[in-house]
């Protein structure tokens, strides 16, 4: 297969109520994504647009999000797999221009989950799981990680401070990003002060500051081959792996609570294709949509053995400086989770990082990078590596 | 000739506190329910048990499924109890769902509103059982073995 690359990345703020369009937000993403890579809608042969419809009041955004950016009359189609549909649109994108049938593609990936309540949100999520035979009982996300949760404490000796740590973490970077919805401090305090909301109990033993923060956000990548790659950009990041799986979405159809199995097998499939392994990952994105979920990817990509994953962030192996630094630009628990946005952003924080561009964030000199992105509860598994060497 | 509305089978639509869904094959499951039995399915062809409930057997691309009782002890894997709930259960809070394992399928529900939360622990044995909720829905609970 031939070689494909990423030339440009963009991403919008990631705010609480974006006071536009969903076009007016895709902008934002592409806009920056196609001067990054020092290119014109009309280089763009091709787009996957990428979100979860369910937000939307509009039928088949790609038709109106692709006029809007200038991509008429390209060819446009329309990816969703939850919160992992930007890196399936990735995915997408590699095998079209891979094959040839295509030399540059964009990514677009969107969501503007202010346009419903809370509440609404929470219920069009839990239709995420089964809704025949698991949301009549009154199923929410938080809930499902919830019972991981209570599953990785009871066998492995996980604790509530080991979870705090996660999202203490996620803060000491939201507070440097300036694209991050969240950017205050948290400290393990926090979590023990009943008055404090972040210790207010969501679904045991998950508490609100176990969870990511609800955005509208918007996130573009620009994959290109090998030839147009070279002629666009200095710095092309080289899609080394893409690792795909699937779960059962019914809990009942699982063996496994303690961890993802589409996250590790996708986690193998990648490794397998890229031809590298876990030890060789200098910095990476993980979705840390609940404090448990990082715990649990640390583990399912093999930065930890199973169990391991609570010591791991004991001894801050993750932070910037550490052996394995992850979600050093505040994690979706902080940046936030615009869902069909949350893959692009990842792939962007990467890039960036493999280019020796991320500021502040920056871990140094890494070579190899990786963007672990899941869909609904461990429904769709995706792992991505990328490299700065050809 | 198109099937009246009147003679759609909506049964289904009785089922949970909230049902999302009106029309399955598996629609006697609710009829079953109302006799008090929670119940699976199995192939008739390779013997694979279903829960939930299936019409068809992907391992046989068969469709000749027979009913069978959800019965014994299952072990409890995980819980949570839930403080925020979607909308249409906030009456229900606070409450636990969970799944229990039967070795040779598993179940996931809700458990038994008069078991505290710090009663439950992985590993506990629980049963099945069906029930009435309080809007005249049918469903099946927890309950402690």
């Amino acid at each position: 297969m031939k070689k494909t690359a990423i030339i440009g990345v963009g991403q919008s703020n990631f705010v609480r109520n974006y006071p536009g369009s969903i076009r007016e937000l895709a902008f934002d993403g592409f806009k920056e994504a196609v001067k990054d890579a020092g290119a014109e809608a009309g280089d763009i042969d091709a787009s996957v647009i990428c979100s979860a419809p369910e937000y939307d009041k509009q039928r088949s955004p790609a038709a109106v999000i692709a006029e809007h950016l200038g991509l008429n009359s390209q060819p446009t189609f329309y990816v969703e797999t939850l919160c992992s549909s930007s890196s399936t649109g990735l995915k997408m994108a590699h095998a079209m221009v891979a094959s040839g049938l295509h030399e540059v593609v964009a990514v677009l990936g969107f969501q503007k989950m202010s346009e419903i309540s809370s509440s609404e949100s929470q219920e069009r999520m839990g239709r995420g799981a089964d809704i025949q035979w698991e949301s009549p009982f009154g199923t929410m996300m938080p809930a499902y990680y919830a019972m991981h949760a209570q599953a990785h404490m009871d066998r492995y000796g996980t604790t509530p401070d080991d979870l705090a740590a996660v999202r203490v973490k996620a803060s000491t970077y939201g507070q440097i990003n300036d694209r991050a919805v969240y950017r205050k401090a948290i400290t393990p305090d926090m979590f023990n002060d009943s008055s404090n909301k972040i210790a207010n109990p969501v679904s045991s033993p998950l508490r609100v500051g176990d969870c990511c923060a609800n955005a509208d956000g918007s996130s573009c990548i620009i994959v290109a081959n090998a030839e147009k790659a070279k002629a666009f950009s200095k710095k092309p990041i080289w899609i080394l792996g893409l690792g795909a799986a699937s779960a059962s979405v019914n809990m009942s159809g699982r063996d496994l609570f303690t961890g993802l199995g589409a996250a590790g097998q996708a986690a193998g499939r990648a490794y397998a294709m890229a031809g590298v392994g876990p030890g060789q990952i200098d910095v990476a994105e993980v979705h840390d949509c609940f404090t448990i979920a990082e715990i649990m990817a640390y583990e399912n990509l093999g930065f930890a053995e199973p169990g391991g994953g609570n010591e791991l962030i004991r001894s801050k192996e993750t932070y910037k400086e550490g052996s394995i630094p992850v979600n050093v630009d505040g994690g979706l628990l902080s940046k936030g989770h615009p869902i069909g946005a949350t893959g692009g952003s990842q792939l962007r924080t990467i890039v960036l990082q493999l280019r020796g561009e991320a500021g502040e964030m920056q871990v140094k000199d890494p070579q190899i990078g990786l963007v672990h992105n899941i869909g609904g509860v461990g429904i769709y598994g995706n792992v991505t590596i990328l490299s700065n060497q050809y | 000739m198109a099937e009246t509305k009147k003679n759609i089978d909506e049964r289904f639509s009785n089922f949970g506190v909230v049902s999302f869904t009106a029309q399955t094959k598996v629609n006697d499951f609710v009829d079953y329910l109302k006799d008090g039995k929670v119940m699976a399915t199995q192939c008739g062809l390779c013997g694979t048990v279903f829960f939930p409930p299936r019409a068809d057997c992907f391992r046989c691309m068969d469709s000749e499924m027979k009913w069978r009782e959800v019965a014994g002890k299952g072990k409890l894997m995980c819980f949570s109890q839930l403080q925020f709930a979607p909308v249409g259960f906030e009456n229900d809070l606070p409450y636990c769902i969970g799944v229990l394992d039967y070795a040779e399928f598993k179940v996931f529900g809700r458990i038994d509103s008069s078991i505290a939360l710090e009663e439950l622990s992985i590993g506990m044995e629980m049963t099945t059982e069906a029930c009435r909720l309080e809007n005249g829905q049918l469903s099946y609970i927890f309950k402690k073995a």
